[in-house]
C-alpha cells in the first residue's frame, strides 16, 4: 500500500514523515518519533493512557490514524516540562500529592488534566472527575490524582494573583 | 500495525465523498470521529479497503437555525454541539444527552452524525433524534435523500443508509411553546459508559399545567431505539401529578423488547424501564410547569 507524506507539529517542533495510512497516531509518536512518553494501553479507546492534546483538545491517540494528524499540532507529555527539566505546575502537584504509583496512566492523566486547567482554571471536583473520567488508573484509587489537579489549580490561581 | 491495510482518501467535499463511495464499492467506509470505527479496525473486526475521511469537509460541519428548526452538520463534533448556545437553548434534550456520550476525549473527536450512522441501540444521540422526530439527510451520486428518524434505525448498527450514501445533516424540529421541559435518564456501569437503558422525554404543557404534547423514547431496550407510544398517549391531555406519571411510565415495561448481556438481564431492563421513564418525565414536568 501507498505510503503517505505527513507534516505534524509535536510540542512545537515540525516533523515530516512517510507513513502507512494504517499507522495509528500513538504508534507514530512512539515508534517513528521516539516519543515514548505517550503510553499505549488498551489500544482500542478504553483506558485513556494514550491521551494527547490535538489542536488544544484532549483526544485518544490510539483512535486516530497518524495520517489524519497531517497539518495538525499535537502536545504530548514530553512537552509539559521546561527544557531545563523544571516540571509544569501540574506535574509538580502530581509529584507532591503522590498522584501515581506505577505511573503507567500518568501521561494520559497529565494531558487530560492539562487540557482541563487550560479551559477551566478553577475546576470543581465534579469537573475534574468528568475530565479524567475517560482515564483508567489501577493503582491510586484516583483520590490523590484529583487532589493533585486541585492543588495545581490552586497554586496556578495564586501565582496569577 | 494493528489495522489491515487500506487506501486513504482525505475528502474535501461531499461530492468527492459520494464519488469515492460509488467507485470504492462496498468495502469502502467513511471515517468521521472514528471512535467506534478505529477500535473495530484495529481489532480487525472490519477491514475496509478504502477509508474516506470526512473530517476536512467544511460543508458537513456547523450548527445553524432556520425556519424548520436546528440543522447540525453530520461531521460536527459532539463537544462542539455540547457547548453550542443554539443546542443549549433550542434543543435542551440533546444538550442533556451529549454530556453522557463517552468522555471529553471521545467527544472531542466523535461526531453527531457518526453516532447516528453508527446506530448503536443504546447510544444517546440516536435516542434523542427519535424522540424529537429528527429528519436525517443523506447524499449519494443519485441525489439527496431524506429520512425520518422513526424509519431510519433498523437494527443493531444498521440503518436505512445504503453503502453509497453519506449522512450529511440532522434537522431537529424545535418545540417553541412557552412551557416545554425535557428529561434524560440512564443507567450505566459508570458515567459515560454505554447505557444499559436510557429514557428521553420532552413535554409541553398548557397554561393550566396539563400535558399538551409529549414524546418519550427508550434506548437499549431493543435492537434499535423505540418510541413509547402508549406512554405518550396516556400523558397527553392529563394533569401531571406523580401518580399519573407513574401509571403512564409503567406502560414502558411492555413496550420494550430487551436482550440480556454481560451487563444486565432482559428482566432487569424491563424492570428499570418504567422507573427511568418516570424520572425523565418528572424532570421534564418540573421544567415545563407554568
Amino acid at each position: 500500500m501507498k505510503q503517505r507524506a505527513i507534516r505534524v507539529t509535536v510540542n512545537g517542533k515540525a516533523h515530516e514523515s512517510e507513513i502507512a495510512p494504517r499507522l495509528t497516531l500513538v504508534d507514530y509518536l512512539r515508534d517513528v518519533l521516539g516519543l515514548t512518553g505517550t503510553h499505549a494501553g488498551c489500544e482500542h479507546g478504553v483506558c485513556g493512557a494514550c491521551t494527547v492534546i490535538l489542536d488544544g483538545a484532549p483526544v485518544r491517540s490510539c483512535l486516530m490514524f497518524a495520517v489524519q494528524a497531517d497539518g495538525h499540532a499535537i502536545a504530548t507529555v514530553e512537552g509539559l516540562a521546561k527544557d531545563d527539566g523544571t516540571l509544569s505546575p501540574l506535574q509538580d502537584a502530581f509529584w507532591e500529592a503522590h498522584a501515581m504509583q506505577c505511573g503507567f496512566c500518568t501521561p494520559g492523566m497529565l494531558m487530560a488534566a492539562t487540557a482541563l486547567l487550560k479551559s477551566n482554571p478553577d475546576p470543581s471536583d465534579d469537573d475534574i472527575m468528568d475530565a479524567l473520567g475517560g482515564n483508567l488508573c489501577r493503582c491510586t484509587g484516583y483520590q490523590q490524582i484529583i487532589e493533585a489537579v486541585r492543588l495545581a489549580a490552586l497554586r496556578t490561581g495564586e501565582a496569577d494573583g | 500495525m494493528k489495522a489491515a491495510e487500506f487506501e486513504y482518501l482525505c475528502a474535501e467535499s461531499v461530492s468527492e465523498v459520494c464519488q469515492a463511495l460509488a467507485d470504492g464499492g462496498e468495502d469502502s467506509r467513511i471515517i468521521a470521529g472514528g471512535q467506534t470505527l478505529v477500535p473495530l479496525m484495529v481489532m480487525r473486526m472490519v477491514r475496509p479497503t478504502l477509508l474516506i475521511d470526512i473530517n476536512h469537509v467544511a460543508e458537513l460541519q456547523g450548527i445553524a437555525e432556520d425556519a424548520g428548526g436546528i440543522k447540525i452538520g453530520a461531521c460536527t463534533r459532539q463537544a462542539d454541539a455540547e457547548t453550542s448556545d443554539l443546542v443549549q437553548q433550542k434543543l435542551p434534550l440533546l444538550a442533556k444527552a451529549l454530556r453522557l456520550v463517552g468522555h471529553p476525549q471521545t467527544r472531542n473527536r466523535g461526531t453527531v452524525g457518526g453516532s447516528i450512522a453508527n446506530a448503536d441501540p443504546a447510544a444517546e444521540i440516536p435516542l434523542v433524534a427519535l424522540t424529537l422526530d429528527a429528519e436525517l439527510v443523506a447524499m449519494s451520486n443519485s441525489g439527496e435523500s431524506h429520512y425520518q428518524a422513526a424509519g431510519f434505525f433498523s437494527f443493531v448498527m444498521e440503518t436505512a443508509l445504503g453503502p453509497d450514501q453519506c449522512l450529511t445533516e440532522l434537522r431537529f424540529p424545535v418545540w417553541d411553546g412557552a412551557h416545554v421541559g425535557t428529561g434524560f435518564e440512564e443507567v450505566s456501569i459508570r458515567d459515560s459508559d454505554f447505557a444499559i437503558l436510557a429514557a428521553a422525554a420532552q413535554i409541553e404543557t398548557d397554561n393550566e399545567g396539563n400535558c399538551r404534547r409529549c414524546a418519550i423514547a427508550i434506548g437499549g431496550g431493543a435492537p434499535k431505539p423505540l418510541r413509547m407510544g402508549a406512554c405518550e398517549d396516556a400523558m397527553i391531555g392529563a394533569r401531571l401529578d406523580d401518580n399519573h406519571i407513574n401509571q403512564a411510565a409503567a406502560l414502558a415495561a411492555e413496550a420494550i423488547d430487551p436482550g440480556s448481556d454481560v451487563h444486565a438481564s432482559a428482566e432487569y431492563r424491563r424492570r428499570i424501564a418504567p422507573e427511568l421513564v418516570a424520572r425523565a418525565l418528572k424532570q421534564a414536568v418540573s421544567e415545563a410547569r407554568p
